[in-house]
């Protein structure tokens, strides 16, 4: 890589003093190095993961887990791929749970914030017990956004859920049997496709396309020669 | 040295890069600096297919051995049908959504096949946003010459043609669907600048526009009752007489082949980052192994531009936990700068990807790189500089999820800039097709980044998730109208009898069976 000033160098803890931890994965023992994800601690003990993978960069929510550190009764809740192991660590990535989807045609929809209740007639149910919200990875308010929608402000928590990587794993904890996420994306779509303005300038747009507005333009600039183009783009600032 | 006394020269520096400006490379220069630097002309990379559609092409050693490589179907397996469709749609992601959408909303028997679970995808990951001309400043004319501009003159002008066209209508569908884009106090969507662009083109849902979109689609794939088929692995096509009828799939949990009969096929398997070609970290997700394009190219189906690859400039590369992982690059839409070790800004940030990836690269091989103990090399984003420019708390509102992913590791990028280097994100190419997606094999269709030709040989940032919604629909709505005109055809493997044959008549090696499915990250031994 050429000569590098030997000064830029960072200093990495795992380089200057490598450490192997011990982890409990699903019960069982394995000496894994320090600081690793808990996916690459998985492979690193042998396992290939097929159900609990996706994305690798914490947006797709597949690899929901169920952790421990050592000493602490506490069990939290992480994405396998953004949680690094430390000693004395136990986890569990958490199996597909068969919570229930509402099935819906949003275009069709008369009245959105009242058929939630039809849609998921459990949503107002909730205990309080705010159990989701301890178990949200994104550490969104989970709890709050369920009442939120509960009481029809959808734009709240369209807002407040634009983080939910639909990871499921405030389900299980559900003492109400709400899928909180669920419920979140039925009100977060119906804000969208009800509740927001149409934009002006974009049904103008397709409507100058349709009228062929930009025919002439599309002719010229289609007959050019590449060199022509090329020019024409050198042009573009 | 400990990080933070590294990062102070970025910290130094700062007030005087704020009033600097560079400009964009001229044409010339930039050809040049590419070729001198871009991993794409790195000829010990490269090497020519030795048979098939594409013979004699170069392209990544990595990837020229999966083209060649065997199908794990024995020539005596049963082909008698599991299931049978109109449209069998391969790969869940955005491009594989929209194309099963759209061929249920005309009526079709859809199944649509994921080798993971529906929406597991690089699009789920899309931060940076969508480009669609709908400002009154902008028009699809000035979007297709950009797009051409950063794909080096070499895009299909057909196939760019109808996406840049398509776009405001795409823009429509996904509004009614529920998808939130944001907006400007006036009602209109808010567009972004991106890299490479001449206007503010990008349509954005915070920095999760991919995850916005891909939630809202799975929804809708299930409120649809599209039929689907979740870890199951297309690994063969079938055909007759040169026609696509069907796939055989792989049960990816009992491990059994079995049998889609299809009238039509659409591939939208993705791209290639896990191939990790030239050993770059990859910032796709983990089933992006290019299966469509073995697939396809076995079938007879060519190629086009497969010898050039998308470095996003802005890889994590520090800590060694987020390495690949990209930061996006609507931090430097807003005005993040890059930064040698000397504290020295060396290119303009919003420049198309491949000239910002060489002109990193360049600064690293010339000693100006910041290095980490575990080997690896880098140059700072300068991150603070929002905060300083927009006022504190600008990157946790418009960069949730970077903010986010850096906090898990204790790291504020309010505070600190960040080290990044580009990472291996997208394949520029793929498996030629028209204007209605279908590739020069009858019947099959392929979306989204497994096609080629309409990025040309760099894509413009933002058009990836417009291409997959543009050309998932158009297959879509093309192989469901064949369908309904068509009769099954007969499920054979000959053309993989056919393959094998010139695979043995040029030595290709035994040992490559594609597609690869999966990394073989899990240790052995």
């Amino acid at each position: 890589m050429g000569d590098i000033n030997k000064e830029n160098v960072i200093d990495q803890e795992e380089v200057l003093h490598p450490k192997m931890v011990t982890v409990e994965i699903a019960g069982k023992k394995y000496d894994v190095p320090e600081g690793i994800t808990v996916i690459k601690a998985l492979w690193y003990a042998g396992q290939e993961v097929i159900r609990g993978i996706g994305c690798l960069g914490g947006f797709c929510g597949a690899c929901a887990t169920y952790y421990r550190t050592k000493d602490d009764p506490k069990v939290r809740t992480c994405l396998a791929c953004q949680t690094a192991v430390q000693d004395g660590m136990s986890f569990s990535m958490v199996p597909p749970f068969p919570a229930r989807k509402a099935v819906y045609n949003m275009a069709e929809l008369k009245d959105p914030k009242q058929d939630l209740f039809s849609l998921y007639p459990e949503a107002p149910l909730c205990r309080n017990c705010n159990a989701c919200t301890e178990a949200c990875p994104q550490t969104i308010d989970v709890r709050e956004g369920v009442w939120r929608a509960v009481f029809g402000d959808f734009k709240a928590v369209s807002e407040m859920f634009m983080d939910c990587v639909m990871c499921g794993l405030c389900t299980p904890v559900c003492i109400a049997d709400i899928a909180p996420n669920l419920v979140a994306l039925y009100a977060s779509r119906a804000q969208g496709a009800h509740f927001t303005e149409k934009p002006e300038r974009l049904e103008h747009r397709i409507k100058e396309i349709a009228d062929g507005k930009y025919r002439d333009e599309w002719t010229r600039v289609l007959k050019m020669s590449e060199q022509e183009l090329v020019k024409v783009c050198a042009e573009l600032k | 040295m400990d990080i933070h006394k590294l990062q102070e020269i970025v910290h130094k520096t700062r007030d005087a890069r704020r009033k600097q400006t560079i400009p964009k490379y001229a044409p010339a220069e930039r050809d040049t600096l590419i070729k001198k630097y871009h991993p794409d002309f790195r000829e010990s990379a490269y090497r020519p297919i030795k048979f098939g559609p594409n013979a004699g092409d170069k392209t990544v050693r990595e990837l020229a051995a999966l083209l060649e490589g065997d199908s794990p179907v024995p020539a005596g397996q049963d082909l008698a049908p599991a299931h049978s469709c109109d449209v069998l749609v391969v790969g869940g992601g955005g491009a594989g959504c929209a194309a099963a959408l759209h061929a249920h909303a005309q009526g079709a028997r859809v199944i649509l096949a994921t080798k993971l679970r529906l929406g597991d995808s690089n699009t789920v990951m899309a931060q940076g946003g969508m480009q669609i001309a709908v400002t009154n400043e902008d028009s699809p004319v000035t979007h297709f010459l950009d797009t051409l501009k950063g794909g080096h003159m070499k895009n299909d002008h057909d196939l760019l043609k109808v996406m840049v066209e398509e776009g405001p209508s795409i823009a429509q569908w996904l509004l009614s669907l529920g998808v939130l884009f944001d907006r400007d106090a006036d009602g209109n969507l808010h567009v972004k600048k991106g890299g490479g662009s001449s206007k503010p083109r990008l349509l954005t849902a915070s920095d999760y526009t991919g995850l916005e979109i891909m939630r809202v689609l799975k929804d809708e794939v299930l409120n649809q009752k599209i039929q689907l088929l979740e870890f199951s692995a297309a690994v063969e096509l079938l055909s007759d007489k040169g026609v696509c009828t069907g796939a055989v799939l792989r049960d990816l949990d009992n491990k059994r082949f079995f049998v889609v009969a299809a009238r039509t096929v659409i591939l939208a398997t993705g791209g290639i980052g896990r191939l990790h070609i030239q050993g770059f970290p990859t910032s796709n997700h983990f089933g992006a192994t290019g299966d469509g394009l073995a697939m396809a190219y076995r079938m007879g189906a060519k190629l086009m531009h497969i010898d050039t690859f998308q470095y996003h400039p802005s890889g994590a590369v520090y800590p060694e936990q987020l390495i690949g992982a990209l930061v996006t690059e609507g931090i430097r839409s807003e005005g993040g700068q890059l930064v040698n070790a000397k504290g020295e800004r060396f290119v303009n940030e919003l420049d198309t990807r491949d000239v910002v990836s060489s002109s990193i690269i360049r600064e690293c091989e010339e000693g100006r790189g910041i290095r980490t103990m575990s080997g690896r090399i880098g140059v700072w984003l300068d991150t603070p500089l929002l905060e300083v420019e927009q006022g504190e708390g600008t990157l946790l509102k418009h960069f949730p999820a970077m903010v986010r992913q850096y906090e898990r590791f204790g790291i504020n990028i309010a505070k600190d800039p960040v080290l990044i280097y580009p990472t291996l994100h997208y394949q520029n190419g793929g498996v030629k097709i028209d204007v209605n997606g279908e590739s020069q094999v009858k019947n099959l269709f392929v979306a989204g980044e497994a096609s080629g030709g309409l990025h040309g040989r760099n894509r413009l940032m933002g058009n990836s998730l417009l291409d997959l919604m543009v050309y998932g629909k158009r297959s879509g709505l093309t192989a469901a109208a064949r369908a309904k005109s068509g009769s099954q055809g007969k499920l054979t493997l000959d053309h993989v009898t056919q393959f094998r044959g010139e695979a043995k008549k040029h030595h290709a090696s035994a040992d490559v069976v594609s597609p690869m499915l999966f990394p073989a990250y899990a240790k052995k031994e």
